[in-house]
């Protein structure tokens, strides 16, 4: 059985491994459906099949690096942990990062992902020059942003077919240094305001303890001059599943108090692993939440009508009276061109549970919260939301198309895109 | 003196040959890529010199054929040879087919063994040759035997080479890697405390050059595991389903 990070669900298909395009179309043309997978980093099942799943774990070549033009091409197997240590060495960084390095540059593309600089930067998709594309029907084509098919790939969720190689432009850095400045807050007006008034920093993320009315930690980022290159960290693992008791409202109560109470409000210099991949450290951290699995709920509520709906969403979290380990809150900048991209001016919430039926039940209160404020769920996050909840996904037509005109039988199918009608 | 010269890699692209590739590229050595598939050996060789600033000299080859020309055009020559060409091949259609069973023969030993041969012919003092053989050639297994043998020929061969380089300064080892993660094994579900990644085999093999070893199991467990399974009586072993 095969799942996405969030061990839930879990699907039946088979794990499909092939070398280059040449067999990569082998497979195509032999299996019935199939849908593209890289590290497997999305929690739901946007990576899931019950027929197959296919592979290109050796495509992780840089093709072409051009310094001057701050611009590099990659296969789209190659993993972003792997590439930050060359690009750091040579003074340049992604212009975007989602909140774990262990995430191959395909997939980055197929969920065009956002990060802590989403206000300033956008999504990954806006730094992609060129795709080269492998098709339902075989054939190799390579892409820029003026093609239809572009904007349909960019998060696209490996629905248009398959990701070869991605090329993108990059950050020029002094160093792998960022200077780190964090504020305490006691409420969620003061979040929010801290939050707001950090929308000139380059990166802003804030934490939040929904077990208190909102109080929380606004952290703000900027690459700092210095030139030192920090040593690529090595992760500890958890090693087994934990039982299931392990989180619960006194545990994750206790957890969310030792942030809160260990935090500092204060300036410091972190390095790029720690300020972006906290969780990185601690291979397969999702092993915390036991057998049965994680599900997280990530959402974006537009600006207009952003602040009632927080207030709802997490008045309504508080009510089930479980608490959420980790919730992140961040403001979202301009939406970006991709047809099923997430991020829309106003703020995003994710919170990780434990897979429970209560949990699903929450999240269908939430879903209607969300959608009643002209929200969105993140795709790449979501693991069981119904079709309805699309609604805000203005583009979805669109996408629905094109998809059409490049794979009319229909060849590259997920769980995630069978789930939703996508 | 520590060993500067080119790393010369057999079977570069196979999983193991990248990871060491890899390895290597970051230790500032020159690469010197023997393999069969000419797009993949350019775009890796690209991949190493942009990642690493490697340089690297690709050659196509098949270890097959003659090896004599190519050999002699290389200079320096090579301060470490790694030899990684092996088929596992099908075991039923090796039994039904003797063609089949040279090919397996031929690629696990005497392409291998004579293509080292030549090269310690050349090799200066202070050379290392590594080559790997496999665990399935410490016992001749019921299910594996045309691959296991021609390893258990490999491995002797190795042994010999050691003994006779060993008075002119060149070092032989050994490298038995167990279950590897690679294409070799696809479909195959191994035990993950036998299990090693192309990567751990690469870091082990930079290991036992540093420290001039002579017979390595990567992962030490199968040190173990194959003295039991040598301890079997053979009359017990031939009922066994291994």
């Amino acid at each position: 059985m095969i799942s996405g990070w969030g061990h839930y669900p879990l699907a039946e298909g088979i794990l499909l491994d092939a070398d280059d395009a040449r067999s990569a179309i082998e497979q195509i043309i032999a299996t019935p459906s199939l849908i593209p997978r890289g590290l497997g980093r999305a929690y739901g099942d946007a990576a899931l099949s019950n027929l197959a799943m296919l592979a290109l774990p050796r495509a992780d070549h840089i093709l072409s690096f051009d310094p001057t033009a701050a611009e590099i091409e990659v296969e789209a197997g190659t993993i972003l942990a792997d590439l930050l240590p060359f690009l750091l060495a040579r003074g340049f960084f992604v212009p975007v990062t989602p909140g774990t390095a262990q995430v191959t540059i395909g997939g980055m593309a197929a969920s065009d992902v956002h990060g802590k600089n989403h206000h300033g930067s956008g999504t990954f998709g806006r730094h992609i020059t060129a795709l080269t594309m492998l098709l339902a029907d075989g054939s190799q084509i390579r892409i820029t942003p003026d093609h239809e098919l572009f904007w349909a790939t960019i998060s696209g969720m490996g629905l248009t077919g398959v990701i070869l190689a991605v090329r993108f432009r990059l950050l020029r850095v002094a160093g792998g240094m960022i200077r780190q400045t964090a504020t305490k807050t006691r409420d969620l007006d003061e979040t929010l305001a801290i939050s707001e008034s950090s929308r000139s920093a380059t990166y802003s993320v804030a934490w939040i303890d929904c077990l208190s009315a909102g109080r929380g930690v606004v952290f703000q980022g900027e690459h700092a001059p210095e030139a030192e290159i920090p040593p690529t960290p090595r992760p500890r693992a958890v090693p087994f599943d934990m039982p299931s008791f392990t989180l619960n409202r006194l545990t994750i109560g206790a957890f969310n108090q030792a942030i809160y109470h260990t935090a500092r409000s204060g300036s410091a210099l972190v390095d790029v692993w720690r300020f972006f991949y906290p969780l990185d450290s601690l291979h397969d951290w999702n092993r915390i939440y036991g057998k049965r699995g994680l599900v997280q709920y990530q959402c974006v509520l537009p600006h207009e009508s952003g602040e009632p709906g927080l207030r709802q969403l997490l008045a309504e979290i508080a009510r089930q009276g479980l608490g959420s380990f980790l919730v992140v809150l961040k403001l979202c900048g301009e939406e970006g061109q991709g047809l099923l991209s997430f991020p829309r001016p106003g703020f995003s919430l994710a919170l990780d549970f434990p897979a429970t039926p209560e949990i699903f039940a929450l999240f269908e209160r939430l879903d209607a919260i969300t959608i009643d404020h002209g929200g969105r769920l993140y795709l790449a996050k979501d693991a069981r939301a119904k079709p309805a909840s699309l609604r805000h996904y203005q583009r979805l037509d669109q996408f629905r198309a094109v998809r059409e005109r490049y794979d009319p039988q229909h060849r590259f199918v997920s769980l995630l895109s069978q789930r939703l009608g996508l | 003196m520590s060993n500067t010269g080119p790393v010369l890699i057999l079977g570069a692209l196979s999983d193991i040959g990248v990871a060491i590739g890899r390895a290597y590229a970051g230790t500032g050595r020159k690469l010197i890529l023997l393999a069969r598939d000419a797009e993949k050996l350019q775009r890796e060789s690209e991949h190493l010199r942009l990642k690493y600033n490697a340089a690297v000299e690709p050659h196509v080859f098949d270890v097959l054929y003659s090896h004599s020309e190519l050999l002699a055009r290389l200079d320096p020559f090579p301060g470490t040879v790694i030899s990684l060409v092996g088929l596992m091949g099908d075991h039923e259609t090796s039994a039904a087919d003797e063609m089949a069973a040279d090919l397996v023969f031929r690629s696990n030993f005497n392409a291998p063994a004579l293509f080292l041969q030549a090269c310690a012919n050349r090799m200066a003092a202070g050379g290392v040759i590594v080559g790997i053989s496999s665990v399935a050639g410490d016992r001749g297994r019921a299910s594996n035997y045309f691959y296991g043998s021609a390893k258990a020929g490999f491995t002797a061969f190795l042994s010999g080479l050691r003994g006779r380089m060993a008075a002119r300064g060149v070092q032989v080892i050994t490298v038995k890697p167990g279950f590897v993660k690679t294409r070799m094994l696809a479909g195959m579900k191994t035990p993950a405390a036998l299990t090693a990644a192309p990567e751990e085999v690469a870091a082990a093999i930079l290991k036992a050059e540093a420290k001039l070893n002579d017979v390595i199991y990567v992962r030490p467990i199968w040190g173990l595991v194959m003295a039991i399974i040598k301890a079997i009586p053979e009359g017990r072993f031939k009922k066994l389903k291994l």
